[in-house]
């Protein structure tokens, strides 16, 4: 099980990987907010947190449809599926490599990104606690989208379109919970727990719905 | 080690492809699978390796110690037509993780160097799997079955994109699995040289005429 994470890191850094990709769409979404809201500063700094959870969403949503169709294109799905070891945790293996080579770099830029946006400290660091807490949850839901697309030659925006109605509770509490912390009055932690609910949820829900739904796709 | 298949039965679409196909194989013993395209040589491959289900039947795979029934796929190494290696990796990084993903708890296999000269390509393991020709794909993509142990090999074309002497190669590879006990199941166009080996000829839709299964 190492060795199928290591392999999935080492294939999104290598040519064609989709570690980049993803920062560098995080990248563009976020940097072009200021050109279109125009140079109001307070305005900026008050809509920060929810355009970086957005950007973050949309980002990490980028390279999920090939999660399995990579595996399927060339075969190695066919021999994952025949193994003694549990589906449920090798899709979980793949979903937790997924999310440490894309999301995880997400989570570090975000940051940055907030200075573009004139956020202070607390809300910098409150959008990137919270995107490293909700951001698993996402790999997870998407996970079940690519699982299901996975025989389809063109799956890409069906995955986005299948599972963005499911992360929209991740998005809620997630920005929900950073505006907590930066303006008040409501507390921090009733909306970063339910953050961290979801998260265990979808890692028990979202690796078993997958594998149940590879099983099925049998061609 | 036994192999055993019980009135097989698959659909593709809404068609029966086969039905009452039965076999068993003790170790050491071969079975070919001839027949024109389109016979259901593949799909029965597939329903043995527990990727398709069947529709009727089983097959499973039984110890010769304890007696105890598997489904065959977690004894099997599945070759088909996709060679199930990555591109972007280099050949021994992906002959080390499918050695460490199919290996743990079971009876160890060759290491990558061994693996790569029982092959015929020995020194180039450095070298990304996108580099080489399709037949040194192939041959690679035969390398993992040596690397992890399994006693049924399940063989779809081996030997497409090969030459005359990895054609050889192959055979022997096989010839020297089923001294040591191991049974082998291959779909093929090509006579691949095997001694006693037995053959079941796939007649395809021909064969099945009940149309659709209650």
């Amino acid at each position: 099980m190492t060795a199928l994470f290591l392999r999935d890191i080492r294939l999104s850094i290598r040519a064609g990987g989709g570690a980049l990709i993803g920062i560098l769409f995080f990248l563009t979404i976020v940097a072009v907010i200021p050109f279109g809201v125009g140079p109001d500063l307070a305005l900026l700094s008050r809509i920060g947190p929810a355009i970086v959870w957005i950007g973050a969403l949309l980002a990490a949503l980028l390279g999920l449809d090939r999660l399995f169709q990579a595996e399927r294109d060339d075969g190695s799905l066919d021999l994952m599926l025949m193994q003694e070891t549990p589906l449920v945790l090798t899709v979980l293996v793949k979903c937790a490599a997924h999310w440490t080579a894309t999301s995880l770099p997400l989570v570090i830029a975000s940051p940055l990104l907030g200075l573009f946006m004139n956020m202070n400290e607390t809300a910098i660091g409150a959008t990137m606690l919270t995107l490293l807490v909700g951001s698993p949850a996402i790999t997870f839901i998407g996970a079940v989208g690519a699982a299901v697309a996975v025989a389809l030659p063109r799956g890409g925006l069906l995955v986005s379109v299948l599972i963005l109605p499911l992360t929209i509770p991740v998005l809620i509490f997630g920005v929900s919970a950073t505006y907590a912390a930066v303006v008040g009055p409501s507390p921090f932690l009733p909306p970063f727990l339910i953050l961290i609910a979801l998260t265990l949820f979808f890692a028990v829900i979202g690796p078993a719905a997958a594998a149940l739904a590879l099983r099925n796709t049998a061609d | 080690m036994h192999l055993i298949a019980e009135n097989l039965a698959a659909r593709r679409g809404e068609d029966l492809i086969f039905v009452n196909v039965s076999f068993h194989l003790q170790a050491g013993e071969a079975l070919i699978l001839t027949g024109k395209n389109g016979s259901g040589k593949s799909t029965l491959l597939r329903v043995v390796a527990g990727l398709l289900r069947a529709e009727k039947g089983s097959v499973t795979v039984s110890d010769s110690v304890d007696g105890e029934r598997r489904p065959a796929a977690e004894a099997s190494h599945y070759l088909g037509h996709r060679n199930a290696m990555k591109t972007e990796l280099t050949v021994a990084e992906n002959l080390d993780f499918w050695r460490s993903f199919l290996g743990p708890g079971k009876a160890a296999g060759l290491s990558t160097e061994e693996a790569a000269e029982a092959v015929g390509l020995p020194g180039i393991t450095h070298l990304p799997f996108g580099y080489l020709s399709a037949g040194q794909q192939r041959r690679f993509a035969f390398a993992k079955l040596l690397v992890a142990h399994r006693p049924v090999w399940i063989l779809d074309e081996p030997t497409a994109a090969l030459d005359a002497s990895a054609d050889k190669l192959f055979a022997g590879l096989i010839e020297t699995h089923r001294r040591e006990g191991g049974i082998v199941i291959a779909a093929t166009h090509q006579p691949l040289g095997l001694e006693n080996a037995r053959e079941l000829r796939m007649t395809g839709f021909a064969g099945v005429e009940q149309g659709v299964w209650e």
